[in-house]
C-alpha cells in the first residue's frame, strides 16, 4: 500500500485494520445486493415441496426438473420471439443511428444541437402518453400481437440513446486520421469501413449491448400488444402469477432462465455499461 | 422540418435563425443532412405522430368496447382527470415512488462507490454482484421479490426479521409503496453507484495528492473537492434515474397491481388500467397528455445538464 495509488478514503499504515473492516463492510453489502438473484438461482434448483419452508432451507438435493418443465410447459416460442425482436430491433437501431451519428459527429450539419435534443427528447416522452394510438392503430392495420410491431416500437426506444452513444464514439475519432485518409485518396466509402469501424468498433459493441438489454428487458409495450402469437419472455413469467404461490421453484427457473442472457452479457460488457447508461456522457 | 421537433421539450437556447443557406452551399447541405434523415424520420413517425394522435383523442369521449362512440368534447376529458380522486392519488404515488426511488438509490450508490473505489481484495466480484440486480429482467426481479423475498410465510425477509419480531408482516398489501419502492431501489441502486463510480475515478490524484500535503483530512478532503467535483455525476444520476423511474409499469403490475385498491398505483399504471381494462381512450389519452407535461418540466432540467456535460467537453 503505497501512498500514489490510494484514493482519499484508506490512508495507508496504522488505519490498516480499519481499511480491513471496510473491505469486509463492502463485502456484506455486495453479497446482500446479489442475495436476491442468488436465491432465485438456488430455489431454480429445489423439487417445489423445497421451495416453500419455514425457516428456508439450504440443505436439499438439487434437481433440474424444473428447467426441464419449462420447455415442457412451452417456453420455446417466447425465447424466440425475444430473441427475435431483441436481435432484429437492435440491427435496426445501428443501421438507423450510425449514420445519424456520423452526420452529428464527423460533419456537423446546422442546428446539430437541436437534432440532439429532439432525439433525446423522444426518449423522455412516456410511453404510456403514445400506448393509446399505438395500439389503436396497431388494431386497425392488424399488427396487433405481431412481433413486427415489437421491433419497430423497441427500435425507436433505443434510437435516441444509440444516436447519442454512437455520436460521443465517433468524435473520439482524431480529425487528423481522417484528412489524412481523405489525402490519400481514400473513398468515403473506404474511410468508413477501413479507418472508422475498427476505432469505433467497442463503441458499436457498447450500443449494442445497451439495446439488447432494453429491449430483452421490455414489458409495457409486449404486455399491451402482445396476445399468443408474439408474446415475449417477460409475458412469460407473469404466467406464473396466476398460480403464483404455488410453483416458486418453477417461477425462479423461468426468472433465471429469462435474465441469463442479459446478465452474462453485462457481466462481460461492466465498462462499457457505464458509458451506455450515461448516453455516452461519462467516458 | 427540424424547426418544429421538439415538441416533447423546450430547447435550453433560441434556435438558430432557420432559413439562412447560401446557395451554393445547399447542395452539400443536404449532401451532410442525408445521412440523418432516416433516423428523423422514423423517430418522428413512430413517436411524434401517436403523440399528436394522442393530442386529438384525449378531446373526444371514446370507449373502445362502444364501437361508434367517439365524439368531440372538447376539453371536458381534462376537467375529469383533474376531478378524479385516483388520478391524483396516482400522481402523488408516482412522486413518491421516483423521489423515494431516486434519493434512497442515489445515497446507497454513493456510498457503495466510495467503498468500491478503493483497493481490496474481490474489487471487481464484489463489483460485479452489485450491478446484477440492474441486469435482472424487472418482470423477473419483481416476481422474486414479491415471492421469495416478501412472502409472508416462507419469504426471507420475513425470516430475517423474526428476531426482531416481525412475524407474518404481509409487506405487499400492508406496505405495498415501500415493497415497491424496495424492489425499485434494489434495481437503481447500481445504476447510480457505476455512475457516481465513474466520476471518482475521473478524479484527478494530483489535486487529491496536494490536499494530503495540505494537510487536509480524508473527511475534509471528501467535502471540498470529491463532493464537488462528483456533483456533475450526482446530477446526471438523478435525472436520467428519475426519468426511468417516472415510468415504473414493471413492478407495480407484479407486486400490487396498484392496490390494495389504488394505494400503489402510479400514473403509468393507472393509465393502464383505463385504457386496457376500462377501455375509456379520451380519458386515458388526456392522462397522458398531462404525465407529458409534467414530464417536459424534468426533462428540460435534465436536458439541460445533459447538454452541459457533452457540450462542455467537446469543444
Amino acid at each position: 500500500m503505497t501512498t500514489a495509488a490510494v484514493p482519499a478514503v484508506a490512508v495507508a499504515g496504522p488505519r490498516r485494520r480499519s481499511a480491513g473492516l471496510l473491505t469486509v463492510l463492502t463485502w456484506i453489502i455486495g453479497i446482500v445486493f446479489f442475495f436476491p438473484v442468488l436465491w432465485m438461482v438456488i430455489t431454480a434448483f429445489k423439487h417445489e415441496a423445497d421451495a416453500y419452508t419455514d425457516p428456508p432451507s439450504l440443505i436439499f438435493t438439487p434437481t433440474l426438473e424444473q428447467f426441464r418443465a419449462l420447455f415442457d410447459a412451452g417456453a420455446w416460442p417466447y425465447f424466440l420471439n425475444s430473441l427475435f425482436a431483441t436481435t432484429v430491433s437492435t440491427l435496426l437501431v445501428l443501421a438507423l443511428a450510425v449514420p445519424a451519428a456520423y452526420a452529428l459527429a464527423i460533419r456537423p450539419v446546422k442546428k446539430t444541437q437541436d437534432v440532439l435534443f429532439f432525439f433525446i427528447s423522444t426518449k423522455m416522452l412516456p410511453v404510456v402518453a403514445v400506448i393509446v394510438p399505438i395500439y389503436v392503430i396497431a388494431g386497425r392495420i392488424g399488427a396487433l400481437d405481431n412481433v413486427w410491431t415489437l421491433v419497430v416500437l423497441y427500435t425507436a426506444m433505443n434510437l435516441p440513446i444509440a444516436v447519442w452513444m454512437m455520436r460521443s464514439f465517433l468524435q473520439e475519432i482524431p480529425a487528423e486520421v481522417l484528412e489524412a485518409a481523405a489525402m490519400d485518396g481514400a473513398s468515403l466509402r473506404q474511410t468508413l469501413l477501413r479507418v472508422m469501424l475498427p476505432m469505433v468498433a467497442p463503441g458499436l459493441a457498447a450500443t449494442a449491448l445497451i439495446c439488447v438489454i432494453f429491449a430483452w428487458n421490455e414489458f409495457f409495450f409486449a404486455v399491451n400488444l402482445t396476445a399468443s402469437q408474439a408474446a415475449t419472455v417477460p409475458l412469460f413469467l407473469v404466467g406464473f402469477m396466476t398460480s403464483e404461490g404455488l410453483y416458486w421453484a418453477q417461477l425462479a427457473a423461468a426468472a433465471t432462465l429469462a435474465s441469463l442472457p442479459v446478465v452474462l452479457a453485462g457481466w462481460v460488457a461492466q465498462k462499457q455499461l457505464v458509458r451506455g447508461l450515461s448516453m455516452g456522457a461519462i467516458k | 422540418m427540424s424547426t418544429d421537433v421538439a415538441t416533447t421539450a423546450v430547447p435550453p437556447r433560441p434556435a438558430v435563425p432557420a432559413r439562412e443557406p447560401v446557395r451554393s452551399a445547399r447542395r452539400e447541405g443536404w449532401r451532410r443532412r442525408a445521412p440523418l434523415l432516416p433516423a428523423l424520420v422514423f423517430a418522428i413517425l413512430v413517436t411524434q405522430i401517436p403523440f399528436l394522435v394522442t393530442l386529438w383523442y384525449s378531446l373526444n369521449s371514446w370507449n373502445l368496447v362502444r364501437p361508434g362512440s367517439e365524439r368531440f368534447v372538447g376539453l371536458s376529458n381534462y376537467a375529469d382527470v383533474f376531478a378524479d380522486r385516483v388520478f391524483r392519488q396516482a400522481a402523488l404515488n408516482t412522486i413518491v415512488i421516483t423521489a423515494g426511488c431516486v434519493i434512497v438509490a442515489m445515497l446507497l450508490g454513493v456510498a457503495l462507490a466510495l467503498l468500491l473505489d478503493r483497493r481490496f481484495v474481490g474489487r471487481s466480484v464484489v463489483r460485479t454482484l452489485i450491478i446484477t440486480p440492474f441486469l435482472i429482467m424487472p418482470v423477473a426481479g419483481a416476481l422474486v421479490w414479491k415471492t421469495t423475498m416478501l412472502d409472508p410465510l416462507f419469504g426471507i425477509v420475513n425470516f430475517v426479521l423474526s428476531p426482531f419480531g416481525a412475524g407474518d408482516y404481509d409487506w405487499t398489501s400492508s406496505a405495498p409503496l415501500i415493497s415497491v419502492i424496495a424492489a425499485l431501489v434494489w434495481q437503481w441502486t447500481p445504476f447510480m453507484a457505476l455512475l457516481v463510480l465513474a466520476g471518482l475515478q475521473s478524479q484527478g490524484r494530483d489535486v487529491l495528492e496536494a490536499a494530503q500535503v495540505d494537510g487536509a483530512g480524508a473527511a475534509r478532503t471528501f467535502r471540498s473537492i470529491t463532493l464537488p467535483h462528483l456533483r456533475r455525476y450526482i446530477e446526471l444520476g438523478v435525472l436520467l434515474g428519475a426519468i426511468y423511474v417516472v415510468n415504473t409499469f414493471d413492478q407495480i403490475y407484479i407486486m400490487t397491481q396498484g392496490g390494495p385498491g389504488t394505494a400503489s398505483s402510479n400514473l403509468p399504471f393507472y393509465i393502464y388500467q383505463r385504457a386496457f381494462l376500462g377501455f375509456d381512450v379520451g380519458q386515458a389519452a388526456a392522462m397522458g397528455v398531462v404525465v407529458v407535461i409534467g414530464t417536459v418540466v424534468i426533462a428540460t432540467l435534465a436536458l439541460r445538464l445533459l447538454f452541459r456535460s457533452f457540450v462542455q467537453e467537446d469543444r
